[in-house]
């Protein structure tokens, strides 16, 4: 007889969480081993949504893959875009004109508030409170607007070709992003009254889940996750590509660990994705959108390379290894979220169910990036 | 520089490392190790604080071909040369110049095709990528987790399994992990057929 079921008072039961469950943001499941209310042993199930976009990348031309890149994360489809034209820029040794760089960090950062938008109203979601996300649905639809007069879609962008991007913005995109600025700033008070001073959250954030920088650094995590465990590491300060290294941003870092910092990081990373875009559309050069030699069939070198993007989770790698055809040889990406969601397992033992679902939520998981 | 230490430090388990032009490979350190050095080669990378970006493969099938036939054509041209240059001597009535001697045409041993097994390392405060290579054999891909010293590395090395059948010795549980629970495939294999 196994020496738990010796003591009843130390029984354990196995509760399944998904695949179809509204806090999993998708379809993940995860195997908990409870002992009553509390979390013995968390194992998230990883593949309900994989596609093999990897394979994929193996048997379509460079641009044929660009699509792709934005139904892997389709919340900061963008920075996808963004890490993955990196890439092919470098190995094909693509330069990028001026004013298309600066219209990709734009549309990024937008991208990126959108993003962070929606996991706040779905976050406090799962904790019960159902007003911020109506809120945060009006916000981001201005941004879906606004990202859908330049690129042609609201959700799933291909925008992004390598040597610039697909259209120029014009007048009205500029109008509409600063009107856009000037509005999130007046409205980030009210979500800090609405939501971050609400005593029932804060009671359920803070000092819950903490994640220490060690098991950070032990999982590999990245992105907000690691900047609310003290860590301040971001790709766009730390290797700075495109036009980042011009403009004047901060990285919002708390100490705690705890799922309160990770939220905290996230509202304060608002305010520095619209610094970014108030820069980026001050200093805005006239000129190109894309480069004036992009060959038709992109054949990149015999090699290996990398680049990585910040994504609104964390780092977004893509290893590159060109055999001078046409074709990818092999395409890995390199998502954040499966590296943050590895450590969920350890950081939820030991809490409760209750808690463990808003350390989960603070975790900001896209399940199609995990999964690819 | 980070990298310069690091280098000192992995140099003795290495066969090879180089520094990489960062702007074009965007990694500084290339690191290539024989299969049985990944777990003390990723200690040393635990002890000066790197974090573990990805692990994955990739699968050179036909590479060994390819390396043939490249060798077999740049023999063959320096055969065309000498035999050129022997007759331009004899035309301008100088001696002939001395053959070199030809390689002992032994029949090339087969060597197999191997998978590649890629670590990408990072560093949070300094930025320094280091790029840790493997291969393996691909009728027998084994080499030893280094899901003890990395935690994380236990889903990478999950994925690598699934994707290519690389077994990780010593990993805790290599069950499918993308694919379908009774997955018996490989899916990036090259020479995987659906």
């Amino acid at each position: 007889m196994r020496p738990l079921a010796a003591d009843p008072a130390h029984e354990t039961f196995i509760l399944n969480v998904g695949p179809q469950h509204p806090a999993t943001h998708g379809a993940l499941r995860v195997k908990l081993t409870m002992d009553g209310e509390y979390i013995v042993e968390a194992e998230p199930v990883l593949g309900y949504i994989h596609r093999m976009h990897e394979k994929m990348g193996e048997n379509r031309s460079y641009p044929q893959f660009m699509p792709n890149t934005g139904r892997l994360d389709y919340l900061s489809a963008l920075c996808y875009n963004h890490g993955y034209a990196g890439v092919v820029e470098r190995a094909a040794g693509i330069e990028v004109p001026e004013r298309a760089e600066y219209i990709r960090v734009v549309t990024v950062e937008l991208n990126r508030i959108s993003s962070h938008l929606l996991w706040l109203g779905a976050f406090v979601l799962d904790l019960g409170g159902f007003t911020p996300l109506l809120y945060v649905m009006d916000d981001r639809e201005q941004i879906l607007d606004l990202l859908e007069s330049v690129t042609g879609s609201r959700l799933t962008y291909c925008y992004f070709r390598f040597g610039g991007v697909y259209n120029d913005i014009d007048d009205d995109f500029i109008v509409g992003a600063r009107n856009f600025v000037k509005r999130m700033r007046e409205k980030l008070p009210m979500y800090h009254n609405l939501v971050s001073k609400n005593i029932i959250l804060r009671q359920r954030l803070e000092g819950i889940g903490v994640i220490s920088p060690e098991m950070c650094r032990k999982y590999g995590a990245t992105g907000p996750v690691a900047r609310g465990s003290g860590i301040a590491y971001d790709v766009r300060k730390q290797e700075p590509y495109s036009v980042y290294s011009e403009l004047n941003f901060d990285i919002p870092v708390y100490e705690q660990g705890d799922s309160m910092a990770r939220y905290l990081v996230r509202l304060d990373e608002i305010e520095q994705s619209l610094r970014i875009v108030e820069q980026g559309l001050d200093k805005m050069p006239e000129g190109p959108v894309m480069a004036a030699k992009v060959p038709k069939a992109v054949k990149p070198p015999k090699g290996d390379y990398y680049f990585a993007a910040e994504a609104a989770r964390g780092a977004f790698g893509v290893r590159l290894v060109s055999d001078g055809t046409t074709t990818p040889y092999r395409l890995k990406l390199r998502s954040p979220s499966f590296s943050n969601v590895s450590l969920f397992g350890e950081a939820a033992r030991g809490l409760l169910l209750a808690d463990a679902l808003a350390l989960f939520g603070s975790l900001d998981l896209v399940i199609p990036e995990i999964d690819r | 520089m980070k990298s310069t230490a690091v280098k000192q430090a992995l140099s003795s388990l290495a066969l090879r490392v180089e520094e990489c032009d960062y702007a074009a490979r965007g990694y500084h350190l290339n690191v290539t190790i024989p299969p049985e050095q990944v777990v003390a080669a990723a200690e040393i990378l635990d002890r000066e604080n790197f974090f573990l970006e990805a692990v994955t493969g990739v699968d050179w099938l036909g590479e060994q071909e390819a390396l043939a036939k490249e060798a077999a054509k740049a023999a063959a041209a320096a055969k065309k040369a000498a035999a050129e240059a022997a007759k331009k001597a004899a035309e301008s009535g100088e001696p002939p110049p001395e053959q070199p001697v030809a390689p002992a045409a032994t029949p090339a041993e087969p060597v197999e095709d191997s998978f590649e097994v890629v670590y990408d390392f990072n560093h949070y405060p300094q930025l320094c990528r280091v790029v840790i290579r493997t291969r393996v054999p691909r009728h027998t891909p084994q080499l030893p987790t280094i899901s003890q010293v990395y935690p994380g590395a236990n889903w990478h090395e999950r994925e690598t399994h699934d994707f290519f059948g690389i077994v990780f010795e010593g990993h805790p549980d290599l069950s499918p992990f993308l694919l379908p629970e009774d997955a018996d495939f490989h899916p990036l294999r090259k020479d995987y057929q659906p």
